[in-house]
């Protein structure tokens, strides 16, 4: 039995009298790719911004376990930055690059939480911060080499094709040398040529033992990858199991076509 | 007794001011969520317009009960003009630019306007005729309340009141409304959004208009530089009933004034100014959304 | 071609102008005498101008729209000087021209113009200041003048009362702003980008108000004078070697501040920065702590304020609170924003024109102040990336043998 990376349990967000997310239990095991799927609205990415710390959680408990040790840490109450310290990083649905920095130095970004240079550092360049930024920019360009982007190193982030701005998106975070990622809906607006790419891609990364959780709406992609996946309908977890069992599963298939099934 | 309903009256005076020059900027940040800098220039404009229209007329012996019509209606005119241009040179080209740049040109735009006017008129403060005489019957109170301070109440009320029957009941006022809660919605239905915006413009800029008219009357001098601290207080009680609220911007312009009021009255008049930027700075660290407004979500 | 639609449109526009500007610019009141002074000339002049730059635009735009490959022309010139730049050898040649002028400056030019140009390069180490909070990190601060005024302060006070002398003071003027840097920061930084810049302007004028009014502390409104000049091992100067000395001591410090702010925005640090400007949200999610990063931004830009501050305050031996109005805090924006907001190179540009011109085109002085509103209207319309843009440093690599 594999060690679980990621346990959230009973994770419930109100927006003032509407409750997004009702008790939600999910976990991700290390070396797992999970998905989460569900209508539009079912509150997958209010799932992602609790457990990234954008939102504050109403009740619940979100607990991170490196896979070196038996020590739970708990994310809830955590800042954003924090939370991708503790070794959780994502992407965001719609893209959030940072437009007007070249593509390395947006993976560089990604470095920040792993390196310290400060003032003094950055002022006197001393011997240490000059190894250091040697280390980031090997690192960022080792990254940007495996997802394929090292062709535009330096080109303005917003200047790539769509396609490579997700990838960079995934590039990004992987910098942050995540316990696991989560991967916001990354094969929005691709092409079926891109999809196919992305679905090689995240294999890739899964192969050096990456857990990844992911929310997306493209259903073959999400059963080609999973290992598992969770199923949300109105805030409510409706489903879990293996892509051939939600295949099967009544409730799901209700839940995305709204027709009355005999269970 | 007296002297504190003197200072109440004084703090309502300020109020009535401020709420004026406040609910431009509270319908502007409402319906494009700019923080428009030069309006405090455009009620400056507002009163240096009444000042030389009601000079002349003066000179040239007109009876004072038409030049306060005149001057009045000369003031909203001109500054609604302006209102209406500074948006379309300033704004206009800038709705989809990063959220700093609009603001910077805002600021460009109040820094122009105040030397504009410094140029082309004079850096001394003119006297400002007196428009309001004292009515007879105002004796018996006149050392607790003048006349001008009930003429600046009752104006304020009445324009209150005239601005919630636009903005509830007429086309553009609902109009107005739809674009402050979803521009693309309101586009979507067929509202023309560049004219509710101009209209917006127009309607704030005639707000400022009438109190730079009364203020000036009151205080009797005006100069170039009178916008600058105007608009910065006007602001302030508009952040503080909680920006984007137009109940909001008439009640944190009532509670500004009277603070200033009691606190010059009671503490030091060299303060003044410190108060209402201090007050400012407080409201903005601990009640970001103000008395009466709302705290919106980021989404992500 | 303009057409016959677009002059009928361009008249109408003139006369809008004209009709808008007609109170403020034709007539003019005086109350005491009770004369009317009509001046219908002006009136003319706009109708003209407005009617010219009308057409300027119009031709501008049509010229755009028919040769779209045209606008690039202005990017030529601005890679032409970032290609200098890039080349290690031009570079060189190009700093040591700039180099040569800057030190041969005092001897073929006016004590007086030597003076100016070191208010001049004051200017520039503001604008660099400010330049890492606005332009880096992307926080608009509208009370920039209120730590220049900390430092300009400091010294005066503790030479006033203590007798400390200039390089006592340096450190501690800049030390002193950069703690009302983060006395201020620490509550405001979670405010949103345009309440941010209201509240420092506040902050601003609250700095101003009490130098004005607490007498007894900062000598009010009159100010205070015989503030010691710059030393230099207790070396006696006469009043032009000083103003010799100070010039070279600001030349020293722009060379300064160029060196650490350009180390600084290709440090770990100064990508944060930018980051925390491009998208906020994005920039946390990267594991970057928001408050501390920009805490750091505008303690930094505070110090080089405080420090100028004192640089000020022992150039002109004088100083009162008028020097720090808000005006001030806007020329030095204006200078970020004219230069091109984040570009080194710009600021330095922005700083010298912005400064200069107003000195040397002595009909334009008293314009000064509405060519700077104007300038910040028009740079954002027509060229919000300022007149250089920032360049990102680029990086070499070369591929692995597999």
């Amino acid at each position: 039995m594999k060690q679980s990376i990621l346990q959230v349990t009973g994770l419930t967000m109100d927006f003032g009298g509407i409750r997004a997310l009702n008790s939600l239990d999910l976990d991700v095991k290390s070396g797992e790719i999970v998905a989460l799927i569900g209508p539009n609205g079912a509150g997958k990415t209010t799932f992602f911004n609790c457990i990234t710390g954008i939102y504050t959680p109403t009740a619940g408990d979100i607990f991170l376990t490196p896979p070196d040790s038996s020590k739970k840490i708990s994310l809830k109450g955590l800042k954003p930055n924090q939370v991708t310290e503790k070794g959780l990083a994502r992407t965001f649905q719609n893209i959030r690059l940072f437009a007007k920095m070249t593509v390395l130095e947006n993976v560089m970004i990604g470095r920040h939480c792993r390196t310290k240079a400060f003032v003094f550092g950055a002022i006197f360049r001393t011997a240490a911060t000059r190894k250091e930024e040697k280390s980031i920019i090997e690192t960022s360009y080792a990254i940007l080499e495996k997802l394929g982007l090292a062709e535009f190193a330096n080109e303005f982030a917003d200047n790539l094709p769509y396609g490579a701005q997700r990838r960079l998106e995934i590039a990004r975070a992987l910098a942050t040398e995540p316990l696991l990622l989560l991967l916001d809906e990354p094969a929005a607006g691709m092409n079926p040529q891109e999809t196919i790419a992305l679905d090689k891609l995240i294999k890739k990364i899964s192969l050096d033992g990456q857990a990844i959780l992911l929310i997306e709406h493209d259903m073959q992609l999400v059963m080609s990858l999973s290992d598992r996946i969770f199923v949300m309908d109105y805030g409510k977890k409706i489903a879990q199991g293996t892509p051939a069992e939600i295949r099967e599963n009544p409730v799901v298939i209700k839940a995305y076509l709204g027709e009355e099934v005999d269970a | 007794m007296d002297y504190f309903i003197e200072l109440f009256f004084s703090g309502l005076t300020r109020g009535s001011i401020y709420a004026l020059i406040a609910l431009g900027y509270t319908m502007v940040y409402g319906i494009i969520g700019l923080i428009n800098f030069a309006h405090g220039e455009i009620y400056m404009i507002g009163a240096f317009t009444a000042f030389i229209v009601a000079t002349v007329l003066s000179i040239y012996g007109f009876p004072l009960f038409s030049i306060v019509i005149i001057a009045g209606l000369a003031a909203v005119v001109w500054s609604s003009s302006y209102g209406y241009t500074i948006e379309k040179i300033a704004y206009k080209p800038l709705r989809h630019a990063p959220r700093l740049s609009p603001l910077i040109s805002a600021i460009g735009m109040s820094i122009f306007l105040q030397n504009y006017v410094l140029l082309a008129q004079t850096s001394d403060f003119l006297p400002f005729p007196t428009l309001i005489p004292d009515w007879e019957f105002m004796e018996p109170i006149a050392h607790i309340v003048g006349t001008t301070d009930l003429a600046i109440l009752v104006t304020t009320v009445m324009v209150m009141v005239l601005l919630t029957v636009v903005i509830k009941f007429t086309k553009i006022g609902k109009a107005m409304r739809a674009t402050a809660q979803d521009r693309m919605m309101a586009t979507l239905v067929g509202i023309n959004v560049n004219n509710v915006i101009s209209a917006t413009f127009i309607v704030g800029s005639a707000l400022a208009a009438i109190g730079g008219l009364l203020i000036a009357s009151h205080i009797g001098q005006i100069n170039f530089y009178i916008g600058f601290i105007a608009g910065i207080k006007a602001f302030t009680a508009a952040v503080l009933g909680g920006i984007g609220s137009i109940p909001g911007a008439v009640l944190g312009s009532f509670v500004l004034g009277l603070t200033e009021s009691f606190a010059t009255g009671y503490v030091s008049s060299d303060y003044e100014d410190v108060f209402a930027f201090s007050l400012l700075v407080l409201i903005l660290i601990f009640k970001p959304s103000g008395l009466l407004g709302k705290a919106t979500n980021q989404k992500v | 071609m303009v057409s016959l639609k677009e002059l009928k449109k361009g008249l109408l526009t003139s006369l809008w102008f004209v009709f808008l500007t007609f109170p403020i610019i034709v007539i003019k009141v005086d109350p005491i005498q009770r004369t009317v002074i009509w001046r219908w000339q002006n009136a003319l002049y706009m109708a003209l101008g407005t009617f010219g730059i009308y057409l300027l635009v119009k031709y501008y735009q049509h010229r755009k729209e028919n040769q779209p490959s045209r606008p690039k022309n202005t990017e030529q010139t601005e890679s032409f000087l970032h290609g200098i730049l890039q080349k290690p050898l031009q570079r060189k040649i190009l700093v040591g021209v700039v180099a040569t002028i800057a030190v041969l400056f005092p001897h073929f030019f006016s004590t007086y113009q030597t003076n100016v140009m070191t208010t001049a390069l004051m200017y520039v180490v503001l604008g660099l200041g400010l330049n890492i909070v606005v332009g880096l990190a992307g926080l608009l601060d509208l009370g920039f003048v209120a730590f220049y005024a900390v430092g300009a302060y400091t010294y005066a006070l503790l030479n006033l009362h203590f007798g400390l002398g200039f390089w006592t003071v340096l450190p501690i003027g800049g030390l002193i702003a950069a703690m009302f840097g983060v006395l201020l920061g620490f509550p405001v930084l979670r405010l949103r980008g345009d309440y941010l810049a209201i509240v420092t302007l506040g902050f601003g004028e609250i700095i101003r108000l009490i130098l004005e009014n607490w007498g007894k502390f900062s000598k009010g409104p009159s100010g205070i004078s015989n503030i010691s000049r710059p030393g230099f091992l207790g070396m006696e100067f006469s009043l032009e070697q000083s103003i010799l000395y100070t010039y070279y001591l600001m030349i020293l410090f722009v060379i300064i501040t160029i060196f650490v702010v350009n180390r600084l925005q290709d440090s770990r640090l100064g990508r944060a920065w930018i980051a925390l400007r491009e998208d906020e949200i994005a920039c946390q999610a990267m594991g970057i702590d928001k408050r501390k990063t920009k805490l750091v931004a505008f303690s930094l830009g505070a110090f080089w304020a405080g420090i100028v501050g004192v640089m000020f305050a022992a150039k002109t031996t004088f100083i009162n609170p008028a020097s720090f109005t808000f005006l001030e805090s806007a020329i030095i924006l204006s200078i970020v924003v004219l230069g091109g907001m984040g570009s080194i190179i710009g600021v330095v540009f922005g700083a010298l024109i912005l400064i200069l011109m107003p000195e040397y085109l002595r009909a334009l002085s008293e314009y000064r102040m509405l060519a700077f509103g104007g300038i910040l209207v028009c740079m954002m319309i027509f060229r919000p990336q300022g007149l250089i843009s920032n360049i990102r440093r680029t990086y070499r690599f070369e591929k692995k043998p597999q």
